[in-house]
């Protein structure tokens, strides 16, 4: 007992402080394992690329792009396990059409077909099955993208929150686009197709039973639409990301690592909702590494910035695009945000998941 | 989010600035005592900014931090316990234990869970009657009064299967033992607003007298910060020493009495370790008698826990404001927010942590190298 009178009370001798606790390893999965930071990308790197091998996957793009008989088809496949199965502005089965979808689309591809696998938790209702269902069949269809195949499977009661969905789909990536962190050069413009921190913060208020005084809607949305607008200017966009787990910081970082350059960006520009930066406030959290479900991130050329940029306002889903800062020659690899009263700082990659601080 | 941005105004933050730098005509040595505000002076780059005279030093008061390894470890053992469902907030879990945090009970099958109040906690133990729910009560004043509460409510509404596992502490005792110690810089301090909102600022004019040191209370924005800085430079270049409000949105003198009176009925002052530092008198709070029901450690048997505290950390020197993070040996190589050696580079509120997340880029070329993430 470290906090009873009883015990002599030594002199305090600060000289000789010292905060020790020893090195850890994990046997064991965490959570942060699936947050889409360095503990993520270490489970990829040290166990399932390794374990996988192949050239396509060391692409590590969020879809794999494959020459197939003479055509550049993209794939991707992403599981949903969001709790709960409903909120503001959407569901699990909305996000398992437009997670996929979007990964696709930052390759430059339009989805065509999706798979779908339901991993369902016995006892739960077949009502909320049926809701789920719908709203997956619904957002397909604003998506223009098939269900072409899928599978069921069921597990015991207490293995699960209910509703796990597996979506994995293919599309055509059109002649002349690239879309790859490596085609980042100094210079590139930054922009964000509109707020960020929005799906995170309106799923975190339902599912903690949280109450920030408004309602905060999630932004899931199919973002193939917004795309063809945009390589419609130009196919020479350099790269594209939709900032899910991990927020923009996340990908910001992984574009900076991977393209060798540096990012900076004008803290200020970066468009935070003021009912997200309230919420974010309250919690302790940075509405740059929470999540967001229907925004893309763009690296473009400088000298296509600007029509990017008014293609992009132009359609409803990046009505509120914007630049927020370029890629530099400066700290390859690096992150750095000038702050608002004008100093820097760097915007890290989170290591697991963004915890909510004691006070 | 108008209320903050306003507090965050770059033209505000100039003149602030530009006063300060007028002002200063010396070196002075100033402590922020929270770490809260040690993140919002390096986020908002605030250090960088001011004069070269002005030295930021950071203060012991983040909560995480301080929170002894023997207790951590009673939290592991407790967590681990089939019969329990542990509560804690989020910035617990992946602060490093002997040899393990509470994410990784949690992996292991403990019932860890993440809560926003204690009072959910108690909620939780409602709804689990055939289970022990157990919260784990840390920090300063900020969190003390709503945890008092807590227990106040589970012994009011005769919940039995809720206790807490208590570990608070009390700034004052901390300042004491600061400006106690010989090798002490420290000119100058930015209190910490929260606690004040809670506490008033009762305990600081003789603590102000004795040391003739100014006692600034400041809030957390980027502009409380520079007032607060202001205000502290002021003091010094006059010769002044006196106890100042430059929080008076959020602290009144006399604090905020129902919180105290919740405080004085449900804890007692008493000795307590501070995790790098040692045992600081009178620095901390536990359960008052009648409450003892309720006291985790006194409900499950949590003794003979041997603590493993190897050499390599020096948060406990970093705490005290003797180093800056990346003057530390182990700093972005041994230690990093992925393998930390140390509280203060895992909490939320952690020096280290704010260094390693927002500072890399003044580093060394091949230490900053080292501390980037590999993806």
């Amino acid at each position: 007992m470290s906090d009873t009178t009883d015990l002599p009370v030594p002199a305090l001798d600060v000289e000789a402080w010292t905060c020790p606790a020893p090195l850890r390893d994990r046997p064991r999965v965490v959570m942060g394992h699936g947050g889409g930071g360095v503990l993520s990308a270490e489970l990829v790197q040290q166990i399932f690329a390794p374990a996988f091998g192949g050239e396509v996957l060391a692409q590590m793009g969020d879809a794999a792009v494959l020459s197939l008989g003479g055509a550049r088809l993209a794939f991707s496949t992403d599981s949903y396990v969001v709790r709960p199965l409903f909120f503001p502005g959407g569901s699990i089965g909305d996000l398992a059409v437009n997670g996929t979808v979007n990964d696709l689309a930052m390759s430059g591809a339009r989805a065509a077909y999706l798979s779908c696998g339901f991993i369902l938790e016995e006892g739960v209702e077949l009502d909320v099955v049926t809701r789920v269902s719908v709203a997956l069949g619904a957002a397909a269809r604003t998506a223009c993208v098939e269900v072409a195949t899928g599978d069921t499977k069921v597990v015991e009661a207490g293995h699960g929150d209910g509703i796990y969905i597996n979506t994995a789909g293919i599309g055509l990536v059109p002649a002349g686009v690239d879309l790859r962190p490596e085609r980042v050069v100094p210079g590139d413009v930054v922009i964000v197709s509109g707020a960020i921190g929005v799906h995170g913060v309106a799923v975190m208020s339902v599912r903690e039973g949280l109450e920030f005084g408004v309602e905060i809607k999630s932004d899931c949305a199919a973002l193939g639409g917004l795309v063809d607008a945009m390589l419609a200017v130009t196919p020479d966009l350099h790269v594209l990301r939709d900032p899910t787990r991990g927020g923009l910081a996340a990908s910001l970082n992984e574009i900076a690592q991977a393209s060798g350059t540096g990012v900076v960006i004008q803290e200020r520009d970066v468009p935070v909702p003021p009912a997200v930066a309230n919420a974010c406030a309250i919690l302790g959290l940075d509405p740059m590494y929470i999540a967001n479900e229907g925004k893309l991130v763009a690296f473009v050329p400088r000298e296509h910035a600007d029509a990017v940029l008014g293609a992009m306002r132009a359609h409803p889903l990046g009505a509120d695009s914007v630049i927020i800062g370029e890629a530099v020659e400066a700290h390859p690899g690096m992150v750095v945000a000038r702050t608002g009263l004008g100093g820097t700082r760097v915007v890290d990659l989170p290591i697991g998941e963004q915890l909510p601080r004691i006070c | 989010m108008k209320y903050i941005d306003e507090f965050q105004d770059p033209e505000l933050a100039r003149r602030l600035l530009d006063d300060i730098h007028a002002t200063v005509t010396r070196p002075w040595a100033l402590m922020e005592v929270c770490g809260g505000q040690t993140h919002s002076i390096i986020r908002h780059g605030i250090d960088q900014l001011l004069p070269e005279q002005v030295e930021l030093i950071h203060g012991p008061g983040c909560p995480v931090c301080v929170t002894p390894l023997e207790v951590i470890d009673k939290a592991l053992e407790i967590a681990s316990r089939p019969e329990v469902i542990f509560c804690s907030f989020g910035d617990m879990l992946r602060v490093p234990g002997t040899g393990r945090d509470l994410f990784q009970v949690r992996g292991e099958g403990g019932d860890v869970r993440v809560v926003y109040s204690p009072l959910d906690a108690l909620r939780i133990a409602q709804q689990n009657p055939d289970r022990e729910v157990v919260f784990f009560g840390i920090g300063f004043e900020t969190t003390a009064p709503p945890n008092a509460m807590t227990v106040h409510q589970a012994r009011k509404l005769g919940i039995p299967n809720f206790s807490m596992l208590v570990s608070h502490v009390r700034v004052p005792p901390a300042i004491e033992a600061i400006m106690s110690s010989p090798s002490c810089r420290v000119q100058g301090f930015l209190a910490a607003g929260h606690v004040c909102s809670v506490m008033g600022m009762g305990e600081y004019p003789e603590l102000a007298e004795r040391f003739r040191v100014p006692i600034v209370v400041t809030g957390f924005e980027p502009l409380d910060i520079l007032e607060g800085v202001r205000r502290t430079v002021r003091q010094l270049e006059r010769g002044e020493h006196t106890v100042d409000n430059a929080y008076a949105r959020a602290v009144r003198a006399e604090g905020n009495p129902a919180a105290r009176a919740m405080l004085e009925d449900v804890f007692e002052v008493t000795d307590r370790a501070w995790r790098g530092i040692g045992v600081i008198p009178q620095s901390g709070w536990r359960l008052a008698p009648k409450y003892r029901a309720y006291d985790a450690e006194h409900r499950f048997s949590v003794d003979g826990i041997r603590t493993q505290e190897p050499a390599e950390c020096r948060s406990g020197e970093v705490l005290q404001g003797l180093l800056k993070p990346h003057e530390c040996e182990a700093f972005g190589t041994l230690c990093t927010p992925r393998t930390p050696l140390g509280a203060t580079m895992v909490s939320s509120e952690g020096a280290c942590a704010a260094y390693y997340l927002y500072r890399r880029l003044d580093m060394p070329a091949t230490k900053a190298q080292e501390a980037t993430p590999v993806v």
